[in-house]
């Protein structure tokens, strides 16, 4: 049995795989000693080797973990075992977003990851809930009840808060800016996946892509389909056990 | 064993140039606590870089004394931020030319009290030092030369002339016949403008020795990258760095004297087989945006991460040393027409058409024996951000895997930077 563990900034997720399977997985929150928090989660497992990634995976390493990826290399390993055909990843986690470009015989050729900015991620989307007063759930759910009527133009989390404001300060509904943010997000992912150059299967990973609404704007932005693991945020973490299994 | 080292203070000298000496008392220390993690944690660093380690140790004071002394005895002082600065008719005057400081997010803060903030990092850090008084080269120049490469270059020169005298040389965005002529004007105005603070004419035979002396500190340079090339290297790519930095502010024969010192240490690596990191390092070439001292950002995540840095295309870099000037001008004319046609060799992005820059990449990609390369600029440049496209176009074309960077002083992206080079070596090794 080997483990996978993705120290993320929002999450900290572990697949456990043995012999290419998904045995189980576990995703909590991350605190402010992501490590600590970490080991707590391996000490009821006896794993033959553990990997980390995601960017706790040097603390990870001077710790606990024998070998560390990268979340580009995890997410390749992870999104390819799930879906052979995967030509291409865009990955949206807490703190960045990024697209992967893999050969036919899955080996990473390319990679783009957003701007130092929240702009285009998980975290950008908690704020813009939180400026409307929604939850994340009931932020994509409301967006999936209007049709787009106004548009958020800035893709900065500071201006497009204040765009928020200016909005309902004129009277249009929450739902309708949340359908506009949406918009808004897949415009800018849309890009990235663009620039990289969309090939084969696209494979959606990360928690971000639990938001139904996204995940059909971005399919649609494409004229693609896109495909969505069961686990989207586990998909570093079991990589990332993926890469021990050639490993003695 | 941990080598002792001390970037040295002299508050008496920093008074005399009317530095906020209060503020800069914290720079050495700062500065020798960044050298002594990125610098000295190397291993089996060649012995030669003594001399190099000395050169940042006596960066605020020894060094400043010899150019102090220099325009004492009324030989000019002219900064500068560019490889276009005519530097052999600055030597024929018997004058010092020096790299300023711009390299730094400390003055960042100063500058943007005045310049936008979405301008190029250097030329904010560069006007941040020069207003605060934080830079004791800055302190010591007669005038700064600045050139036309850029918007926030040409536009910044405008105010920094406020504070010191600034000495705008127009660079072409061509290079027709009709551009040379431009440019052969500029450099004789430059000329003039030297001759100016020595009060004298600059004559064949000291322009001559000029030329001679520029021609051998880049010979050295050559030399040095190519020995750098060996694979595997006995250099590590941050010392590479350091030393094309340091070619900016180093007494032009002392400092060719030394790298051959270094290169002559470097072939015996070489032959006895001793390089700096094991054989099966990963190699990776940057280009792109010049790096001024103290910017090692990128080179220290890089190696650290596990490869080596093989080669600089860059105005710090190969850009400064690639090409010398032709020796068989006779008269003045000739002479200054030979000198332009070398300056006009070299292929910053601010020209355009610029495809020659595109095959000098694929040229020192070659020669270095690199596996990868990461592209390099400074945020809001935009015709090196630009270029990129070319570069990323030709990389395709050869199979070479490539990686574009923004970046600028701060170290907020540090994390993601680690990331994304890590994810690059992992590319290159497969």
């Amino acid at each position: 049995m080997d483990i996978g563990i993705d120290l993320g900034s929002r999450a900290i997720k572990l697949a456990v795989v043995e012999e290419g399977r998904l045995l189980s997985s576990m995703v909590v929150g991350s605190s402010f000693e992501p490590h600590k928090q970490a080991q707590q989660l391996l000490d009821s497992y006896q794993p033959r080797l553990v990997a980390a990634t995601g960017y706790g995976r040097h603390l990870a390493q001077k710790h606990f973990a024998q070998h560390v990826i990268t979340e580009i290399k995890a997410h390749a390993l992870g999104a390819r075992r799930l879906f052979p055909g995967c030509r291409t990843i865009l990955d949206v986690g807490g703190q960045d977003s990024k697209v992967i470009a893999l050969d036919t015989a899955g080996k990473v050729v390319q990679f783009q990851m957003n701007d130092k900015c929240a702009a285009g991620t998980g975290r950008f989307m908690e704020m813009m809930a939180a400026s409307l007063g929604y939850s994340l759930d009931e932020f994509s759910r409301a967006a999936g009840r209007v049709g787009e009527t106004v548009a958020i133009n800035s893709m900065c989390a500071v201006f497009a808060e204040s765009e928020v404001v200016s909005l309902r300060n004129r009277g249009v509904a929450p739902e309708v800016i949340a359908r506009a943010i949406h918009r808004s997000i897949i415009d800018r992912l849309g890009t990235m996946v663009e620039r990289i150059g969309l090939q084969g299967e696209l494979v959606f990973s990360g928690g971000v892509a639990r938001n139904r609404v996204l995940v059909d704007l971005l399919a649609q932005r494409l004229r693609q389909p896109v495909q969505v693991p069961e686990a989207p945020e586990i998909v570093g973490a079991y990589g990332a056990a993926l890469h021990l299994a050639g490993i003695p | 064993m941990e080598k002792n080292f001390t970037v040295k203070s002299d508050t008496n000298l920093w008074q005399r140039l009317d530095m906020d000496v209060e503020r800069f008392s914290a720079v050495p220390g700062i500065l020798t606590g960044a050298y002594q993690d990125i610098f000295l944690s190397q291993s089996n660093r060649p012995a030669a870089m003594d001399y190099f380690d000395s050169m940042v140790e006596n960066i605020y004071t020894g060094r400043i004394d010899e150019i102090l002394a220099a325009k004492a005895e009324g030989r000019p002082v002219i900064g500068t931020f560019c490889v276009y600065v005519p530097e052999e008719i600055i030597q024929a005057a018997g004058g010092v030319c020096i790299g300023l400081c711009g390299g730094s997010q400390l003055t960042v803060p100063d500058a943007e009290k005045i310049l936008p903030r979405t301008i190029c990092p250097m030329v904010k850090s560069a006007f941040g030092f020069k207003i605060s008084n934080m830079c004791p080269l800055f302190q010591a120049v007669d005038f700064v030369y600045g050139e036309t490469t850029c918007d926030a270059k040409k536009k910044t020169w405008e105010l920094l002339d406020r504070y010191v005298p600034t000495h705008v040389m127009e660079i072409p965005q061509r290079k027709l016949e009709r551009d040379k002529r431009l440019w052969i004007e500029e450099v004789k105005d430059f000329k003039a403008a030297v001759e100016k603070v020595i009060g004298s004419t600059i004559d064949e035979g000291a322009l001559k020795q000029g030329v001679a002396t520029l021609n051998a500190k880049r010979e050295a340079l050559q030399r040095l990258n190519g020995l750098r090339h060996h694979n595997p290297s006995p250099i590590s790519g941050r010392d590479m760095l350091l030393i094309q930095q340091i070619a900016f502010y180093d007494v032009p024969e002392r400092f060719t004297e030394k790298v051959h010192a270094l290169c002559d240490e470097l072939e015996i690596r070489c032959q006895n087989n001793n390089p700096v990191a094991p054989p099966s390092t990963p190699r990776i070439m940057v280009s792109g945006t010049p790096m001024a001292m103290p910017n090692w950002k990128l080179h220290n995540i890089i190696e650290k991460s596990g490869a080596l840095v093989v080669n600089e295309e860059s105005c710090i870099g190969t850009r400064y040393y690639k090409d010398t000037i032709a020796t068989d001008g006779t008269s003045m004319d000739d002479i200054l027409e030979k000198l332009t046609e070398r300056y006009m060799k070299i292929d910053c992005s601010c020209f355009t058409p610029n495809d020659d820059r595109i095959d000098q990449v694929l040229t020192e990609y070659r020669a270095s024996g690199a596996q990868g390369l990461i592209d390099y600029c400074l945020q809001f440049c935009h015709t090196y951000n630009i270029e990129a496209v070319k570069l990323r176009e030709a990389c395709e074309r050869e199979g070479i895997p490539f990686m574009a960077i923004e970046s600028d002083y701060s170290p907020e992206d540090v994390g993601q930077l680690q990331t994304r080079i890590e994810a690059f070596i992992e590319q290159i090794q497969g």
